[in-house]
């Protein structure tokens, strides 16, 4: 059909000048990635070097193994998908989670789990808000205990033996990119593991050596066996529990 | 025997053969090492697809097919299979993604049909469903019409041989294989990234070769100019390998294990998966989409592209701005202050090129828009480019602090995407594959425009009843959540809020429901048009009507 400028002679003009780009692929590819990189660069680059951008904070410490095998449960069964774990500094969150997220509190997430919806509660605070208990039956059939809940039930996680073969190596690759387990958490990781749900097992003291004040108990019900379950409940009992809040300075991390 | 067809074989084919044959036995000896179970299913399944490529590179020998002439009788000998393999298989992963949205919205609604079970959770197949419609869906609509838009304003063939076929079918396969791990538990638990490791490997050996087979197609080209919509698959095309690689920087746990993690954690994490993320939208579902709406409507409503000069703006412009926008989806996380604004002073900007390029799109129509009441097609995608407008505004305005303080974790953001991409994505590519399915197939018109209207009103009431009912649960369940009693008390428990959005879940089922009904209407009408529409009289019925290289 009709050709806008068919017949006529270009005039000289700045939009000439972007004939470079419609006539060479190469050119205009490269035009595409200058533009592209601009807003990455400076959002994301920063983050890396700006000493402000992860608060300091006293208390934090990398996950247990069996807390790092429960956050693993908690990414298979895509909890993200319903639940944040991010508290924003707004008046009614604070109130109804605790206080707000920090950075320092995901430093060694990875993934970081912080969520886009909440179909279900925030959880980042939800460690040592409901008992073990309350925890098992609530992930086997939600509505036994929230009658209006929407959450699917979990009931397979307690039945089923948590496979931790790969958890040294697991830990190895994660100190890899900068969480600090050291050298003798990663050669006991299995042996923490089990002493983390049997306060008797023989390792138990180096296990508390190793991880000060982390939870200690079989927390599943079942001493027998150490499920997906038991992983999972001491994820979600240790979120939010590490930071101490009382020697934490706000007005000194101000971004 | 082997040796002459050894001495037939094309370079390509050659390393091809050895390629699959190397990767199919690499895939085949992990999956005897591994003892995870899921993992050794994905590796037989790529040893599997690698036998039946290297079966298809024999035989075709065997058979004397070989490379195709570049022109027959001084046209163009356009390459159209692989053009219509991405269009059926668009449709088919488009039924599917649809439906799962509809089984998990009802889930959401009745959460009995969880059935409890870790492969039938709304956990596992929420992010099947947003891989199924984006990628699977998206992906081979974009797939489809970039390789038939790059031949038809080049006037050149496909480059390569079987490089466009390991293109469509790679992708495919890495589609199954994503799928089909979210289901058995494999996800980096990264949204809209949730494909482990050795899917992302593949799905970048793919991706370059798709820039590649873009690229040298562009290189044979005739016109001296290249077409406005190319511009877009180029950025579309170049943008999601960036993105992809950078969001995908795993360390595999062991050769053995389906898992990874990834190199940054926490809060720059989340800057790195939120960068990805906005611009999955920008760039897969923006300017892919953008390109399709430049070659189509002019197409359809056979009236040039409105301006040159806008296109132009509005091309640079998006492509700078997008890529800022991300950190709108953190305010008021533990993401530094400086970013935020950064974030949401770009996300506002952006509402300028998004409505140039909708202003393009939409007056493209000039002296044709009698059109949209005899061509239900043509309606559709003026429609989808309308929602485009309407999406491009919501965002920023959600993106403003205050806003999102409110909207945000609500269903606000569920509808607002939903707008975009069951009003936007999804009706660009409906007409998009209605133009393609007559042209490719060598018919005369579709089976019936009757049964467009009916796709068009019964989805548009989908559509509408799915956005009202999520702006309205949205807005509630935000303001529920912030109210306060007269003594200073939060009003609301959260349970009771969701207990408030069961009426509006199930009008969402619904609204996704009329959306399914009116695609499967589609499938049938694009079915009957293969079979029983009245072939054209002549091959490549497709006038370049409408169609000049961009200056």
């Amino acid at each position: 059909m009709s050709d806008i400028t068919s017949g006529k002679a270009p005039k000289p003009s700045l939009w000439s000048k972007h004939k470079i780009f419609e006539t060479n692929s190469i050119i205009l590819v490269l035009g595409v990635l200058v533009m592209i990189s601009f807003g990455g660069l400076v959002e994301i680059a920063p983050l890396f070097y700006l000493k402000s951008t992860i608060e300091k904070v006293e208390g934090m410490r990398p996950y247990t193994p069996l807390e790092l095998a429960g956050r693993a449960i908690y990414v298979r069964e895509g909890c993200y998908n319903c639940h944040s774990q991010m508290i924003r500094p707004l008046r009614d969150e604070i109130e109804r989670y605790g206080h707000y997220s920090l950075a320092a509190e995901s430093m060694y997430d990875k993934p970081f789990q912080w969520g886009s919806k909440r179909t279900g509660p925030d959880l980042a605070r939800v460690g040592g808000k409901y008992s073990d208990d309350w925890h098992l039956q609530h992930l086997n059939t939600p509505r036994s205990i929230v009658p209006q809940s929407i959450m699917p039930g979990y009931p397979f996680l307690a039945k089923t033996d948590l496979s931790f073969d790969d958890i040294a190596t697991e830990m190895k690759v994660q100190s890899f990119t900068g969480v600090p387990y050291t050298p003798e958490m990663m050669a006991a990781a299995k042996d923490d593991l089990r002493a983390q749900t049997d306060p008797d097992h023989p390792k138990a003291a180096d296990f508390a050596k190793r991880y000060p004040k982390a939870n200690m108990r079989d927390f599943d019900g079942n001493p027998q066996r150490i499920t997906e379950a038991d992983a999972l409940i001491a994820y979600l009992q240790v979120l939010g529990t590490l930071v101490d809040f009382k020697t934490y300075d706000n007005k000194a991390n101000l971004r | 025997m082997a040796t002459g067809a050894i001495r037939n074989m094309t370079g390509g084919e050659s390393f091809g053969a050895l390629a699959l044959a190397l990767f199919g036995v690499t895939c085949l000896i992990i999956a005897g090492l591994t003892d995870h179970g899921g993992y050794a299913f994905h590796m037989v399944v790529f040893a599997l697809a690698s036998v039946l490529a290297f079966r298809a590179i024999i035989v075709r020998r065997y058979h004397g097919q070989g490379p195709e002439p570049q022109e027959i009788n001084g046209k163009p000998n356009y390459n159209f299979g692989p053009v219509k393999f991405a269009t059926a298989a668009a449709m088919f992963w488009g039924i599917a993604g649809f439906l799962v949205g509809l089984v998990i919205a009802l889930q959401l609604a009745f959460p009995v049909l969880n059935f409890d079970l870790p492969w039938t959770n709304f956990g596992r197949l929420r992010p099947l469903h947003t891989s199924a419609v984006i990628f699977a869906f998206g992906g081979n609509v974009l797939l489809a019409t970039s390789f038939y838009v790059v031949q038809r304003t080049c006037h050149a063939r496909l480059a390569g041989d079987l490089s466009p076929w390991f293109v469509v079918l790679g992708y495919n396969l890495f589609i199954v294989i994503a799928g089909t791990g979210y289901l058995l538990g494999i996800t980096q638990g990264k949204e809209y990234a949730e494909p482990e490791w050795y899917a992302d490997l593949f799905l970048t050996v793919v991706w370059v070769v798709y820039l590649l087979v873009f690229l040298a197609t562009i290189w044979k080209r005739k016109e001296p100019h290249i077409y406005v919509a190319n511009w877009f698959y180029l950025a579309f095309i170049v943008t999601i390998a960036v993105l992809h690689l950078g969001n995908n920087m795993t360390i595999p746990v062991s050769l053995t294990s389906p898992k990874s993690y990834i190199v940054w954690s926490g809060v720059q994490d989340a800057m790195f998966q939120w960068w990805y993320g906005h611009n999955a939208v920008g760039f897969f579902l923006t300017a892919g989409f953008l390109a399709i709406m430049y070659y189509f409507i002019p197409k359809r409503a056979e009236r040039p592209v409105y301006s040159y000069r806008l296109s132009i703006i509005h091309f640079w412009a998006l492509i700078f701005l997008y890529i800022w926008a991300g950190p709108h989806h953190l305010h008021y996380t533990a993401l530094p202050d400086w970013a935020q604004t950064l974030g949401m002073t770009f996300s506002i900007m952006l509402w300028m090129p998004s409505w140039g390029g909708m202003i393009n799109g939409l007056m493209t129509l000039s002296g044709a828009w009698d059109k949209l009441r005899t061509d239900p097609v043509l309606r559709m995608m003026v429609v989808s480019v309308a929602f485009y407008g309407m999406s491009t505004f919501e965002g920023p305005l959600m993106s403003v602090r205050a806003v999102n303080s409110l909207s945000h974790y609500t269903d606000w953001t569920i509808g607002h995407v939903h707008s975009g991409a069951l009003g936007w994505v999804g009706y660009v590519s409906f007409g998009a594959i209605y133009c393609l399915v007559p042209w490719l197939w060598n018919k005369e018109r579709l089976y019936s425009n009757r049964l467009v209207e009916w796709h068009f009103w019964i989805s548009t009431i989908g559509i509408v009843l799915y956005i009202s009912a999520m702006w309205v649960s949205g807005i509630m369940q935000g303001l529920m959540w912030r109210a306060y009693t007269s003594l200073g008390y939060l009003e609301y428990s959260f349970i009771e809020t969701v207990a408030a959005m069961h009426p509006y879940y199930v009008i969402r089922a619904l609204g996704g429901g009329l959306f399914l009904a009116g695609a499967l209407i589609m499938v049938y009408n694009l079915i009957m048009t293969v079979r029983a529409a009245p072939n054209a009289l002549e091959k490549g019925v497709a006038p370049a009507a409408g169609l000049q290289p961009a200056e």
